[in-house]
């Protein structure tokens, strides 16, 4: 949220209304009454504008909001009351200096007269006030409402740019160009599976659950497309037991957890390596592990922990299951190296 | 124009792409080595000296940005700079630093016409390398352009945005045992593979983390990187000496060693 601070034409929009709503009353009141229509004018116009003046710079005065810039509570109830008095007293004075005569001689034969006019002047300045604060409001509620979407489709945005890695994606398209005129047939099989993977991605986040078995598809999707950026640097193998394939999962599971293995594992690896994925059910639980036998944690690497797409498997996992779902990150064991991604599920 | 050139890619497909898309727009040019990683490409590089270097930026090992600075430090006196031409599929902040540098990049999948007229450009500057009037220093151009990437902190594998806590104390396993190293007594630092080595007056340790990773958490003042794999105590240095050959090399107190300066570094050391 940013704050707009006052600046020097604030001050003169202000004025420049309050003359105005002064012009109005004092010409209707000059009308009304017949005779020289200046004096009423000028009463008018000297009322108002000390009126604003000691409203709009008496407010420095005040502890201020720092949101609306005016003070809240009693301090405004003080600032409007204290600006009617010394606003009516020194707008009247400018008036009489003008037309020669004494106003307050008024309040000695005709009461009625000078409280109808002191009324009208609290009355004017209630609802120019009103209107200058409620017009703040909404423009201070149209820049909330601003900012809040812009803060949300950046969200948005970061998401759907850790889904769709625009790396993989630019050097899949540039595989994909290579192969059109090398081997079309391969190219459109390339082809169909950069629109299961893309289409999974895209469309992932908007149902609860898929099957196990789906989870492992897109994987294979995914692992076909490296297969031909990377040719023998990457081997796969892929192990779903019958019995788990229709296990309800969420979506975008594990395929985070590949491309994790893939980017932080196997591409920095001058030798390449296996991607090993497996499921397999333990009492009462279910253990997805994604295995690879690559670069393996760098002590700074596991340490710093900025990896979007994990943190994002994390949280939609806490947000299902609670505490009942983990995903760790470990070395994996045996003398290969590399990384083991461990998710546990209540089965 | 006949010229000579190396491809780095890390992927078969593009590399061979690109070696067609070479093929017809600059027919003289002989690809004398393709290779798949970072490290293949400095050691090819150094033992055939082509005169253009196509690196990608991502490889396995060792990225592109990081086999040029190899490359340019380890070149031979008194051979023309190779001209280096950066390829990349996507990424934002290598190319706001390529613009900024000045060097020239290639955007994969690879546009023909942008290919060709980075080909026209090298052939231009290597036309004017042969013309003996030019008389341009070789490498002073090229060493600016690598230091402006290398200070890019996106491009040189470190995290970026946020400033990380300046390292007060090292700790060093030993055995069973952790020994802490003060920050102030180190003289240097170098790299040795997966390590690295921590010298102080009286002996060394070994750490393992990447010199990369260690380069961010120390005071830049304080120390200076004269080496892609040496970082120094600035005042443990005594003396900076050039030899006949034009190579600097520093004299360390508290050290019988001497430590070269490869010419990446070499403008840090002029007299005030």
């Amino acid at each position: 949220m940013t704050h707009v601070e006052p600046d020097r034409w604030h001050y003169l929009r202000h004025a420049a209304v309050v003359a105005g709503f002064s012009a109005v009353i004092g010409l209707g009141l000059g009308i009304a009454k017949g005779g020289d229509w200046t004096l009423q004018f000028v009463y008018a116009e000297g009322i108002g504008l000390s009126i604003w003046a000691c409203t709009d710079f008496g407010r420095l005065l005040f502890q201020l909001d720092p949101e609306s810039h005016w003070p809240t509570g009693w301090r405004m109830i003080v600032l409007q009351v204290g600006a009617v008095i010394v606003g009516y007293v020194v707008g009247t004075w400018v008036g009489d200096q003008y037309c020669g005569c004494s106003t307050f001689e008024l309040w000695r034969h005709s009461a009625r007269a000078f409280a109808g006019y002191l009324v009208l002047c609290i009355a004017t300045t209630v609802a120019i006030s009103f209107f200058f604060q409620s017009r703040g409001r909404d423009q201070r509620r149209l820049r909330q409402i601003a900012t809040a979407q812009r803060d949300a489709s950046e969200a948005q945005l970061k998401l759907l740019e850790s889904q769709l890695e625009p790396h993989m994606l630019f050097n899949t398209l540039a595989n994909l160009r290579v192969l059109i005129a090398l081997d079309p047939a391969r190219a459109q099989a390339m082809l169909d599976q950069l629109i299961a993977f893309l289409r999974a991605t895209l469309s992932g986040s908007q149902q609860p659950f898929h099957a196990l078995s789906a989870e492992f598809a897109r994987c294979s999707d995914y692992l076909e497309l490296m297969q031909v950026r990377m040719g023998d640097r990457l081997q796969t193998r892929l192990a779903l037991p019958r019995e788990l394939a229709d296990l309800p999962v969420p979506p975008l599971v594990l395929q985070p957890l590949v491309e994790n293995a893939i980017k932080h594992g196997l591409e920095p690896h001058v030798g390449g390596g296996r991607i090993e994925i497996s499921a397999e059910r333990t009492g009462e639980r279910v253990v997805l592990r994604v295995r690879d036998t690559g670069a393996g944690l760098s002590d700074g690497a596991a340490a710093t922990g900025t990896r979007f797409g994990l943190e994002q498997v994390r949280r939609r996992l806490a947000t299902i299951y609670g505490a009942a779902a983990t995903l760790d990150l470990q070395p994996a064991a045996g003398t290969e190296g590399g990384t083991d991604a461990i998710v546990t599920l209540p089965a | 124009m006949h010229a000579t050139a190396l491809i780095a890619e890390d992927e078969a497909l593009l590399a061979a792409e690109l070696q067609a898309q070479l093929a017809r727009v600059w027919p003289e040019l002989e690809i004398v080595a393709q290779v798949g990683h970072g490290a293949a490409a400095v050691e090819a590089a150094l033992r055939l000296r082509p005169q253009v270097l196509f690196l990608d930026i991502r490889m396995p090992g060792m990225t592109g940005l990081e086999a040029a600075q190899a490359i340019a430090e380890d070149w031979p006196d008194g051979v023309a700079a190779p001209l280096i031409v950066f390829a990349t599929a996507y990424d934002q902040y290598a190319l706001e630093a390529f613009n900024h540098a000045a060097v020239d990049y290639l955007l994969k999948p690879i546009d023909a016409a942008r290919l060709a007229q980075t080909c026209a450009r090298a052939q231009a500057a290597l036309a004017a390398q042969r013309d003996p009037t030019g008389g341009t220093v070789p490498w002073e151009a090229a060493l600016g352009q690598l230091r402006r990437l290398l200070a890019t902190p996106a491009l040189s594998g470190r995290s970026g945005t946020d400033a990380p806590d300046r390292l007060q104390v090292i700790q060093a396993g030993l055995g069973n045992a952790i020994h802490l190293v003060p920050v102030d007594d180190v003289v240097y630092f170098e790299a040795a593979d997966k390590y690295v080595r921590v010298v102080t007056g009286g002996r060394e340790h070994l750490i393992r983390v990447a010199l990369r990773e260690l380069l961010p958490q120390l005071d830049p003042q304080r120390f200076w990187q004269i080496h892609r794999g040496t970082v120094v105590r600035a005042d443990a240095i005594a003396v900076a000496q050039r030899d006949e050959s034009g190579k600097l090399s520093l004299t360390l107190r508290g050290r019988p060693e001497r430590l070269i300066v490869s010419r990446l570094y070499a403008h840090r050391f002029k007299a005030m």
